[in-house]
């Protein structure tokens, strides 16, 4: 098997990776993972295929509910690990970029300080997308009620609990814009 | 190789117009920072995910949307040389990271290289377009225009509370970058520049010099940007650049008068020495030759030397690069030599302009 990285050099190490039930494989060469150690978890003194691995295992524990990681669920918005792409709160100061769209949301008000300092804002205000803006606002309002949904049954709330749930039906079945719904 | 226009012309075929206040705005730029929502950004992406990428962004340019606006054609970079990536870099129609740092990247030109489409570079997408002159409405309306085409085949990611997101958390919210090129000799004759750049500064643009290493500013020209992608929008963030430029300007040009009415014998002697060792030399390293030009340019502008037009002057600018200059001989020069090709090449562009007139 070749490199997937270089297509060069024959891939040596190979990794699954299980995120949400999505399975990604990747086979590459030691000097090609070496490269990606800059952004692999603790190798910033050098690699090891052990600081690789542990890296990879840490965000699949994040991802499946078990372990450890009820923890990180609780206190999601002051995560220091981004679910979805693996990256850490203190990788993401030492590279001064993001891993991924999802990054923000992990990473939530964390960010408030250094996009103030950069911006003086930490709210955007301009352009939307015409077609997915839409979209976005929905899936927030959804997120918002089950939320509301879940923290009503758990207070035993029921009278107001049917309510949300008419209430997400309802979203659910006829969103504003339904033209462009596509399930 | 062959048919690869924006290697045959220094000059790309938009800066042979003209624009607003052209003769201190050299060129207006708007670079529009998106990336899909559901894929890692390039940083962190596989090669099979910034393939991905590479896939749903060039098929959007196939649209006919896309016809409208301008005709395009692509460009892998993998598919390059150095020599070429490195004149698209001096032309300023790819960033250096794109050339250099990329997987999967591609650039999308169109045929006057006013429109410059970069994937999977920093972000997924990077719009940039390029005026001359001082138009950056004009530069934003028609990068806006190409935005939504894309957004209409493509989810981008964005957040309500934080807009367009980035890799870059500087870019984050409108992800615009709006600059304007000026070219400032008077206000550094007459050392007013420092003052007007810490002003620039306050009010939270960017000024960086062009070609020159950190801030020196090779040959008078200044790059003047806004840095506030975060809670302003599109249009105040231009706006507000525009003014500051507008502001620019005012003050060029009176230091410009002042010259003229206080020291003309000096300028004009500035301006003509230049021209003669730029006729004449035999060695010319770049930093020298982009002075000497910016000196040539003022006296055009100011008609102390009327039979030189800005187009040549921009077209010495990119040809005197060291790509460029290497493309036009077609060989790759040492630095020592480097410099006597850009002094044969300079003494025969400009003894063709003074045949014209």
């Amino acid at each position: 098997m070749i490199c997937q990285q270089c297509s060069q050099k024959p891939a040596t190490l190979h990794f699954t990776k299980i995120i949400n039930g999505q399975k990604t494989e990747f086979h590459i060469c030691e000097s090609c993972a070496r490269e990606k150690g800059e952004w692999i978890p603790g190798t910033s003194n050098g690699f090891s295929i052990h600081n690789l691995l542990s890296g990879l295992l840490d965000f699949d524990l994040s991802g499946g509910d078990s372990g450890t990681s009820g923890t990180a669920h609780a206190n999601k918005p002051q995560a220091t690990r981004c679910e979805n792409c693996g990256l850490t709160y203190s990788q993401f100061s030492k590279l001064g970029r993001f891993g991924c769209d999802e990054c923000y949301s992990f990473f939530g008000d964390r960010l408030d300080p250094l996009l103030k300092r950069v911006h003086g804002n930490t709210v955007h205000i301009g352009k939307i997308p015409k077609r997915g803006g839409g979209r976005i606002q929905r899936k927030r309002e959804l997120e918002d009620l089950k939320k509301q949904l879940q923290l009503s049954i758990m207070n035993e709330e029921f009278e107001q609990a049917a309510k949300l749930r008419d209430r997400i039906r309802d979203l659910e079945k006829n969103p504003p814009g339904a033209a462009e719904h596509n399930g | 190789m062959a048919g690869r226009r924006f290697m045959e012309q220094a000059l790309s075929d938009w800066m042979r117009g003209t624009g607003p206040d052209s003769d201190i705005v050299i060129s207006s730029r708007i670079r529009v920072a998106r990336n899909l929502s559901g894929l890692p950004f390039p940083l962190l992406a596989t090669n099979q995910q910034s393939a991905e990428v590479h896939t749903h962004l060039t098929a959007v340019v196939d649209e006919p949307e896309f016809a409208a606006i301008n005709h395009f054609q692509k460009f892998s970079l993998v598919e390059m040389n150095d020599t070429e990536k490195q004149v698209l870099v001096e032309k300023h129609l790819i960033s250096p990271s794109l050339a250099n740092e990329s997987r999967n990247g591609v650039v999308i030109l169109s045929d006057d290289e006013s429109i410059s489409i970069m994937i999977n570079e920093e972000d997924h997408l990077r719009i940039q377009c390029l005026y001359p002159g001082l138009q950056i409405r004009e530069a934003w309306e028609q990068a806006s225009r190409i935005d939504d085409v894309f957004e209409s085949h493509v989810d981008y990611a964005f957040d309500e509370k934080r807009g367009y997101l980035t890799s870059c958390p500087t870019n984050v919210g409108t992800g615009i970058r709006a600059s304007v090129m000026m070219h400032l000799p008077a206000l550094v004759m007459t050392q007013q520049i420092n003052r007007i750049l810490q002003a620039v500064t306050q009010v939270g643009l960017a000024v960086r010099g062009i070609y020159g290493e950190g801030s020196e500013a090779i040959g008078n020209l200044f790059q003047i940007s806004n840095q506030i992608t975060l809670g302003q929008s599109e249009t105040e963030i231009i706006d507000n650049l525009y003014s500051v430029v507008k502001q620019i300007i005012e003050h060029e040009k009176a230091a410009r008068e002042l010259l003229l009415t206080d020291s003309r014998t000096r300028l004009t002697d500035r301006v003509c020495r230049s021209y003669g060792i730029m006729k004449h030399a035999a060695i010319m390293d770049s930093k020298e030759a982009a002075q000497r030009l910016s000196d040539i340019r003022l006296g055009s502008d100011l008609n102390i030397l009327n039979h030189i037009h800005s187009s040549e002057l921009n077209e010495l600018l990119v040809m005197t690069q060291p790509g460029f200059l290497q493309h036009i001989y077609n060989k790759s020069l040492p630095t020592d030599e480097r410099d006597v090709y850009r002094a044969r090449l300079i003494r025969e562009t400009l003894s063709k302009s003074k045949s014209k007139s």
